[in-house]
């Protein structure tokens, strides 16, 4: 079997979808964050996937945008959840509701 | 008919005339916005009289120098283009011919004098450099009515007198029945304003052109294709010339809207004098010969205009038999003499309406700064009638010039108003108005003007021994302060009694063994129009004097009934005079006349409360707060009711926020595979992966 573009698709579709019902299913705070870089690699990935398919190396600085912005939002992210945690107690977003009108 | 050729001649110094009162009214205004009251009364006086002498001079001068030229010579000033749309053009020009010469020279003496007048009337008043901004500026637009060289701009001056007609009446506007009377004044002003709009309209719509000298070219070159120019079977120059009557009917208070007048004496004396007798509420009479040209096309119009004119001053004289107030009585004599002034203009004795307006300018202007004398002496106290008396001892050179007025006005030769009032008696009878033949109407309105001749000579005789003669029924403590005027004011009564006196023989007709120079004069300005001549049975000679005879007669006359009728007022006795018990005898007509045959109350029943009315509930409950304001509050409530159902989704939890996103994300991909040109989304993804197997394939 010869392996080509789409089984690097199908895998970044499961990746994602794995990362997207994490986001969505869990409540630890830290794991949604990791979910999260889950979906963007996943779709890393598939630029990579396709960039290589294409010969054009395009996407493959893309993958490269995508971590950087990936790094800045797990530094943010962890931030938020730090300060969360000194004055709540607690990461299980269902517990902070603070966000409302 | 020859078709004249006129010759305009270009000259700079027009504006001149127009532009002194401006600077009076700059500087006066900008005095009282910076220094309020404690702007130098010295500085107000002099600006504001220096100004208007010096438009009198320029327009003496303009007088003499025009009627040293061939006749069919006149002046223009283009000073700029003002509008241009199309072919819609509209000039900031003057026009300097043997009219506006005139009315120029009435309206810049008679102001001149009466702003003397004005420095010793208004001496203690705080709003004394006001006062000065508003007459000039009054001057201004008066001077751009009567110079301006098409409607539109005399449209401009038309409604800038309107304006400082209606800021003059309420100056003492803190006494709410004086802003009252302004207001009156403007808004009845409007109805009249609003018909002359549509005169404009009617005239631009035929004639496309609102110039006035190209427009009279038109209808002298044309004259027989404007003759029968109709619009809905009307003709154009009766309807033009209705339209344009009804602003003169606001504009110059003639029936069914003369009602602001009376009220109008509200505003200072000086303001009566000026725009209320000489000058404003002539501009009616002024714009008719103005459109001279368009009205002599219209026998109909005409008509409309000599009997709404002659049925005006007869009804308005029977007003002023009763009245009380000293200016009011006054001011139904002058809507009488302006009746005059319409009856002179529909049977096409223009120029003799110009010279009554001329005439009158003087004595009725006199008459009123006599009255504001009296005012004066008074200490603004009292203005009733029967409660005055006496007052040629106390007054004794307002009483010397009043009197030159009065004779003048009931028409006692040779002082000016009978020559003026004369000329349009005999001129009516005489008219060659073909509508006014053919009704045998010429007889009806003589025999109505020289009634209203005689009543005329009964109330301004009354008005005299009720004032200046007979014994004081003033109290003791007030008649020990009566004294004579300061010269700022009597001065300026003497011009104008000379005025009353010399103006008339300007225009002593043939008959008399005069030129009639005024006519004359005026000749050029108007348009041709068949001489008047009498068809009848005896010589014109005879018949002319007859008329003379008559009209004198009928001053005469009042002059005797009145005297019989107040003769208790001049000589105490015992039993009430005869006045009083003919007013006894018919009390109904007597109410009826004193209470202006209730047309203030007939006009607040019919249209003025219905109109009220109708604005407060229907405009303003209804269609302003329910559909306005309930539209705008409809909007407010409805996003604040949305609003109150969306926060629900805002509940805090990230992952709901998270869900709803997703969710979007999802339907979106959902909508656009549904709607998707190659029809539904899973037909679409199926495609899609095809292709992209195919690819694949074919790339082995």
């Amino acid at each position: 079997m010869i392996v080509g573009p789409q089984h690097f698709l199908v895998l970044s579709a499961v990746l994602f979808g794995i990362g997207l019902l994490g986001v969505l299913v869990r409540r630890n705070a830290v794991i949604i964050l990791m979910s999260i870089e889950l979906m963007l690699n996943s779709g890393n990935m598939a630029l990579v996937a396709f960039a290589r398919y294409w010969g054009n190396l395009t996407g493959q600085i893309f993958a490269f945008l995508v971590m950087v912005v990936a790094a800045c939002e797990v530094a943010v992210g962890l931030a938020i959840i730090l300060a969360l945690f000194r004055n709540k107690d607690t990461v299980d977003v269902d517990k902070i509701n603070i966000m409302k009108w | 008919m020859a078709i004249e050729l006129i010759r305009a001649v270009d000259v700079n110094w027009i504006a001149f005339i127009v532009l002194f009162p401006f600077l009076g009214f700059l500087f006066n205004g900008l005095g009282y916005l910076v220094f309020r009251e404690r702007f130098p009364r010295w500085l107000s006086n002099w600006s504001a009289c220096l100004t208007i002498a010096a438009s009198f001079i320029f327009a003496a001068i303009g007088l003499y120098v025009i009627s040293q030229e061939p006749e069919d010579v006149y002046y223009v000033q283009k000073v700029f283009t003002w509008l241009s749309v199309g072919d819609f053009r509209a000039d900031f020009g003057f026009i300097f011919d043997h009219l506006s010469a005139i009315m120029c020279l009435v309206v810049t003496l008679v102001g001149l004098l009466i702003h003397i007048y004005a420095t010793g009337y208004m001496g203690h008043d705080p709003g004394y450099a006001r006062f000065f901004t508003y007459m000039n500026l009054f001057m201004f637009m008066m001077l751009i009515l009567v110079l301006a060289d098409n409607i539109v701009l005399l449209f401009v001056g038309w409604e800038g007198v309107g304006l400082c007609s209606y800021l003059l009446i309420g100056f003492w506007y803190e006494d709410w029945e004086k802003a009252r009377a302004g207001l009156k004044a403007f808004i009845v002003n409007r109805i009249g304003d609003f018909g002359f709009l549509l005169g404009i309209f009617t005239l631009f719509l035929f004639l496309h052109t609102v110039e006035l000298v190209p427009m009279k070219s038109w209808i002298a070159e044309h004259s027989g294709q404007f003759g029968h120019l109709t619009v809905l079977g009307v003709k154009v120059a009766t309807l033009a010339g209705i339209f344009l009557f009804i602003g003169a009917c606001g504009k110059s208070a003639q029936i069914p809207l003369y009602v602001w007048l009376p009220d109008a004496m509200a505003g200072p004396t000086p303001v009566s004098a000026l725009i209320h007798a000489a000058t404003m509420v002539t501009a009616g009479v002024y714009m008719i010969g103005r459109m001279s040209f368009v009205y002599v096309h219209s026998p109909v119009a005409l008509a409309v205009v000599a009997v709404i004119g002659a049925l005006t001053a007869l009804y308005a004289g029977t007003i002023g038999l009763t009245q009380k107030d000293i200016k009011r009585v006054l001011a139904y004599s002058t809507i009488s003499q302006l009746g005059y002034m319409f009856l002179a203009m529909g049977t096409m004795a223009f120029a003799s309406g110009i010279f009554h307006l001329f005439t009158h300018a003087f004595f009725k202007a006199l008459l009123f700064l006599g009255a504001g004398s009296v005012i004066v002496a008074y200490h603004h106290k009292e203005q009733d009638i029967t409660n005055m008396g006496g007052l040629s001892r106390y007054l004794p050179w307002t009483h010397r010039t009043v009197l030159i007025a009065f004779l003048a006005i009931i028409g006692i030769p040779p002082f000016a108003g009978f020559w003026s009032k004369d000329e349009i008696l005999f001129r009516a009878f005489a008219s060659s108005n073909q509508v006014l033949h053919k009704y045998h109407l010429n007889l009806l309105l003589w025999a109505i003007a020289v009634t209203a001749a005689l009543v005329t000579a009964i109330y301004m005789t009354r008005w005299m021994i009720l004032t200046f003669w007979g014994s004081s029924r003033t109290d003791e403590e007030t008649r020990h302060h009566l004294q004579e005027s300061p010269n700022s004011m009597i001065i300026p009564l003497g011009f104008l009694a000379a005025g009353s006196l010399l103006a008339g023989f300007l225009g002593v007709p043939a008959f008399f063994g005069g030129s009639n120079w005024f006519e004359h004069f005026l000749e050029p300005a108007f348009a041709a129009v068949p001489p008047a001549e009498i068809t009848g049975i005896l010589n014109e000679e005879f018949m002319e004097l007859v008329l003379v005879l008559m009209s004198v007669a009928a001053a005469a006359l009042g002059l005797l009934i009145a005297t019989a009728a107040y003769f208790d007022k001049l000589f105490p006795a015992e039993k009430p005079g005869l006045a009083d018990r003919i007013a006894d005898k018919v009390k109904p007509l007597y109410q009826l006349s004193y209470n202006k045959y209730y047309v203030d109350e007939i006009y607040d029943y019919t249209i003025v409360q219905p109109t009220l009315r109708g604005s407060y509930y229907f405009l303003f409950r209804f269609f302003d707060v329910m559909i306005i304001d309930g539209f705008v509050n409809g909007l407010a409530a409805l996003s604040a009711f949305t609003g109150r159902l969306l926060r629900r989704f805002q509940n805090g939890i990230v992952s709901n926020y998270l869900f709803f996103f997703v969710a979007g994300v999802v339907l979106i991909i959902f909508y656009m595979g549904a709607v998707g040109p190659t029809g539904g989304w899973a037909i679409t993804l199926k495609a899609l992966l095809k292709n992209l197997l195919s690819q694949i394939k074919n790339l082995r």
